[in-house]
């Protein structure tokens, strides 16, 4: 597979080390009420969809930027991918 | 002999080779299985079940039965299809599956049990005893039944491995890729033309008619000579394009010097990952065969296969020159294959033609409307029987061409699950609109087979190609060629009531496939594995089309109701060999070396894989047997004197930044933005799941600096964790990173001298307890100048520091080290030490940090801060974490001389040894210098409550049961007089 490396343009996906499911991105704040329910579901639920998904991948033999790809998981087409800190940046203003 | 004139062979040159020890000659141009038959060699193997003869059957990748062992010793491969291997001086090959000479396999004893051997025999007849499958069965079986053998030596051969890049690849070198490869090159795109054969051409070179008036040898040579012109065409011959991967990315193996004796210097075959923005695939076709009674015998063969050994490689078919050959075809094709032999002086005896309106296209005898119905001639044919209208009558032939259509190769069309579709007026499987992005495929592979429609097609499929990323191009002009196309007749086997074979590399029959209709394994995967029909090296080319029609016929349905046969990766074999491309022995992963390993082993240092790094073990001395007396040694040396210890590969990771502080206080369970500068502080780190997994140092080395240290171990996923965590999780802080591990050489000091040693090394700096206590750090400089970080720490417990300096100096400091401390009893030592002295010190490590433990099992849970959040603190803290009561404690024997391994399992004293009563385990042992006796780290229930307790450490593996006593930790120094002193 190739990714769409946002600075770097295409890249082998040999270069990364997948992780999984985006929804990492959004980690419960430890300090609030009831966040251990919410880390419960933040640690054990992931999305596993046959179609699109959006995943982190980690540029380990690269520049070590980790992106956000959006992945058909069926047909492995990549639909788009991000530097995760813009896309935290971005959902998650604060 | 039966070698005519003519052909693409190079007369001028003779190759001797052997096959089951006896010389033949060759030519250059000759495969083997071509050179075998002009020398009047058609027995070559036996089958897979039955041992029954077999010949050569085709001319190409798709061969079933001619398989060989190429080679001797190491260099032996099995399994070599005769029809792909290009001869050369000195090839020895030798056949396989028989016991016993070739002619007289005593195996062939599996033929006359035929009747008790039908489809799922296997699964039908070993069922019972069920334990005598492993021990009985299975071995018999597999000495009996299977394909060649392996060498079971090394191999010692080298691979390559290659990348290449392209804006159009071009996949088989006949009349449609040529064309292709044409048209996309003149347009100046960047094109690699990757073709299986060693020469170009594909089915050009095996047909006899003209292009623009000139042999199509010749046109493929001004072809090739255009090529050799145009910089931007790579052409890969002898190149197997086997697999379609995602995004453009295709797998090739290059046999670089498999058609040489021996490789040299050079790479036996190379493993290309090319990525193409578009792709022609110009594959061609294969022939299928037509099923009858004993259609297996030497002799008999495709009949375009035929076509290639007379009009190629100016070999025939027959035992000599005089034997008649027939055809048996089911289309035009077949006639084609007669007049080629009648133009070349071959006899023909006739063509039996299925079609009741066969009429002769020359001087040859049809039988229309007729079929083969039986063969005789056990190792090599001498007669057909053919049925017309009710009547048999014996035909004399030593050989026989079957024609029964072309199957398009759609293989890679197939690699991203798509499924052919069946074209109704072709009799064949064609590309269905699901090819892997980007892949067009054009020529006999997509049903468009005549030389001239392949041509046409090659050239526009390439146009198109290219106007699909923007590079205008003009398909290639084409020389007049054949034009001839007419399908098949739709007749795919012979009934009758002997035996028939579809896929003749797996003894399958027509009788195998109407079993496995009558026992409802009609879906094709069912038939498949019932039958073991298209498995094995040919992976069913000649076979897996007939059978589905044989299955349709039976069942009553059509062809694509039945069912479609799809292809996965690899198209043909390929070695496991070049997969692994050389990683293998030392080059199976990167080695790192630490900055004193050159120095260690100047020493005479043991070295033992620490992940990728070579650590030094121990540094054994004259007069030392045994690596205990090593590592007891050197463990007192740093007990009573100093020891000297490369710690360079425990990871090293720079953090820098106003937010430093802030950003680390998440990262680790306990606090770190309150350390003070020129203070070092030890970690923990969690999961986000609530488990311990990292330890180390973190020293603050300015208000916005600090260095994190992690275990050798998790240097790459620390790091890793500490991006995500900056990256992702609170990209709001100002922090970067930074891995140091290689930057710089780290060593351990340790031992009541190691202050007075650094005193001699460090430059101006005030190492008293008051101006340097424990835990304190520094940058200084050394030797006169060279920066250094110092840190005042301890893994042993002893009075202790690390010095980091540049990586490149590392060695020179140790030596350094070394020399000035030779009055102070310096002593070198290695990793075993460095465990004995952590274990008497009580310090966790990889066995106890396993990723099961919590910072509460560890004796750390206080170290959770609760004020604040960090990665793994919430989960750390829910109920089945909370509860765990196991805790570290010490471990040593009551019996000073028993012995404790880790691994073992504690329970109580006296109690009946189960799951239910386990009470813990032994993570690390050794045996204490320091103590003289065995000690251990483990879990135990409520292991702080049970200090002086009496428990057992059970080693069921060796029916070991040793009485230990808990006792607390550490095992030396408890009140840390000797680590402040």
């Amino acid at each position: 597979m190739l990714i769409p490396h946002p600075l770097l343009g295409p890249r082998d996906a040999q270069e990364f080390t997948y992780l999984g499911d985006a929804r990492l991105l959004a980690r419960p704040d430890g300090m609030a009420e009831g966040a251990e329910a919410a880390f419960y579901d933040y640690v054990y639920l992931r999305n596993n969809p046959a179609g699109v998904h959006r995943e982190l991948w980690f540029h380990e033999h690269g520049d070590r930027s980790w992106l956000v790809v959006t992945r058909d998981t069926l047909t492995h087409d990549i639909l788009g991918a991000e530097l995760a800190t813009d896309v935290v940046r971005r959902e998650r203003p604060r | 002999m039966s070698r005519i004139t003519g052909g693409v062979i190079d007369r001028g040159t003779t190759l001797s080779f052997h096959f089951d020890g006896k010389r033949y000659q060759g030519h250059p141009g000759d495969t083997l299985a071509s050179a075998l038959l002009a020398n009047g060699v058609r027995l070559i193997g036996r089958s897979f079940k039955y041992h029954r003869p077999r010949g050569v059957f085709s001319s190409g990748a798709e061969e079933p039965n001619a398989l060989v062992r190429l080679g001797s010793g190491a260099r032996a491969e099995p399994n070599s299809r005769a029809t792909v291997v290009e001869l050369f001086d000195g090839l020895v090959a030798t056949s396989q599956t028989h016991v016993g000479s070739l002619r007289r396999d005593a195996l062939a004893l599996n033929d006359l049990l035929a009747p008790f051997l039908p489809a799922g025999f296997y699964y039908k007849t070993f069922m019972w005893p069920k334990a005598f499958w492993e021990s009985v069965y299975e071995p018999a079986i597999r000495r009996a039944a299977g394909l060649g053998r392996l060498s079971g030596e090394p191999d010692p051969d080298r691979y390559g491995r290659g990348f290449l890049h392209c804006e159009v690849l071009v996949i088989g070198g006949g009349a449609a890729g040529l064309a292709a490869a044409l048209t996309a090159a003149r347009a100046g795109a960047r094109v690699v033309l990757a073709d299986d054969d060693f020469r170009l051409g594909g089915r050009l070179l095996s047909e006899s008619h003209d292009l623009d008036g000139v042999p199509a040898v010749e046109w493929v040579a001004r072809a090739e000579a255009e090529f050799a012109s145009l910089p931007n065409l790579r052409v890969l011959r002898r190149t197997t394009v086997f697999g379609a991967y995602d995004h453009g990315v295709y797998g090739a193996v290059e046999r670089v010097s498999d058609h040489q004796p021996e490789p040299g210097d050079g790479m036996r075959q190379t493993l290309w990952r090319i990525t193409a923005k578009r792709t022609v695939l110009a594959a061609g076709a294969t022939e299928r065969h037509i099923p009858f009674a004993d259609n297996d015998r030497p002799g008999i063969m495709l009949a375009g296969a035929m076509r290639s050994f007379v009009n190629r490689w100016a070999a025939t078919p027959q035992r000599t020159p005089a034997d008649p050959v027939a055809i048996f075809t089911n289309n035009d094709d077949g006639h084609r294959t007669a007049q080629d032999l009648l133009a070349r002086g071959v006899p023909v005896a006739g063509v039996v033609d299925t079609r009741d309106d066969a009429v002769a296209q020359g001087e040859y005898r049809v039988i229309a409307g007729a079929t083969v119905t039986g063969t005789r001639g056990r190792l090599g044919l001498r007669a057909i029987k053919v049925t017309q209208a009710g009547r048999s009558e014996w035909v004399d032939c030593a050989a026989l061409g079957v024609s029964g259509g072309w199957n398009p190769n759609v293989h890679l069309t197939c690699h991203h699950r798509g499924r052919p579709v069946w074209d109704a007026a072709l009799l064949a499987f064609v590309p269905g609109s699901d090819n892997p992005p980007g892949l067009l495929a054009a020529g006999a592979c997509a049903g468009r087979g005549s030389t001239r429609a392949a041509l046409a097609d090659g050239a526009r499929m390439a146009a198109a190609a290219l106007a699909e990323i923007g590079i205008a191009a003009d398909p290639c002009e084409l020389p007049e060629a054949e034009d001839s196309a007419s399908p098949p007749q739709p007749f795919w086997y012979v009934p009758g009531t002997r035996r028939a074979w579809v896929d003749f590399q797996n003894d399958v029959t027509v009788k195998d496939i109407a079993l496995a209709h009558q026992e409802n394994m009609r879906p094709v995967e069912h038939l498949k594995r019932w039958t073991t029909l298209g498995m094995a090296t040919d992976q069913g080319k000649t076979s897996n089309v007939t059978a589905l029609a044989i299955m349709a016929d039976l069942t009553g349905r059509t062809i694509p109701d039945t069912g479609t046969t799809v292809f996965r990766p690899p198209y043909a074999p390929v070695s496991l060999g070049v997969l692994g491309g050389g990683d293998q022995g030392e080059n199976f992963r990167p080695r790192r070396l630490t900055p004193t390993h050159h120095w260690a082993k100047a020493q005479g240092a043991v070295f033992v894989e620490a992940g990728a790094w070579m650590r030094a073990q121990y540094f054994p001395q004259s007069g030392e047997a045994h690596w205990q007396q090593s590592v007891e040694r050197e463990a007192r040396a740093v007990r009573s004197a100093v020891g000297l210890c490369d710690v360079t590969t425990l990871g090293k990771i720079d953090v820098q930044g106003t937010d430093a502080g802030a950003f680390l206080d998440r990262l680790y369970c306990n606090a770190m933005a309150s350390l003070k500068v020129g203070r070092v502080r030890y970690g923990l780190m969690l999961r986000e799941d609530g488990f311990a997994y990292d330890d180390g140092t973190c020293a603050r080395l300015a208000v916005d600096h600090y260095v994190v240290t992690t275990t050798t171990a998790n240097a790459g996923l620390v790091y890793r964790n500490l991006e995500f965590a900056r990256q992702c999780l609170w990209p709001e802080f100002d922090v970067q990173l930074v891995s140091v591990t290689d930057a710089w050489a780290q060593i351990a000091v340790a031992g009541p001298n190691s202050r007075a040693l650094l005193e001699r090394v460090v430059d101006g700096l005030d190492l008293s307890n008051a101006a340097f206590p424990f835990m304190a750090c520094a940058g200084v400089t050394v030797c006169g100048g060279l920066r250094a970080r110092l840190f005042r720490i301890s893994f042993s417990g002893e009075l202790a520091y690390e010095i980091a300096v540049p990586a490149r100096y590392g060695h020179a400091l140790m030596a350094r080290l070394m020399d000035c401390g030779q009055d102070l009893g310096v002593t070198p030592y290695g990793t075993e030490t460095l465990g004995v002295l952590r274990i008497e010190k009580g310090h966790p490590a990889g066995a106890e940090i396993n990723g099961q433990t919590s910072a509460a099992m560890l004796g750390l849970g206080r170290m959770v801060s609760p004020a604040k959040d960090a990665i793994g603190a919430v989960m750390s803290r829910r109920e089945g974490l909370a509860a765990e009561t196991r805790r570290l404690i010490g471990l040593v024997p009551v019996d000073p001389a028993a012995r404790l391994v880790a691994g073992a399992h504690l329970f109580p004293n006296g109690a009946r040894q189960s799951l239910e009563s386990g009470e813990g385990w032994i993570t690390s042992a050794c045996f204490s210098p320091q103590l003289g006796s065995r000690i251990g780290l483990g879990f135990l229930e409520r292991g702080e409550d049970r200090l002086g307790d009496i428990i057992v450490a059970a080693n069921p593996l060796e029916g070991e049961s040793v009485p230990v006593r808990a006792v607390s930790l550490p095992f030396v120094d408890p009140t840390g007089e000797r680590l402040r002193a």
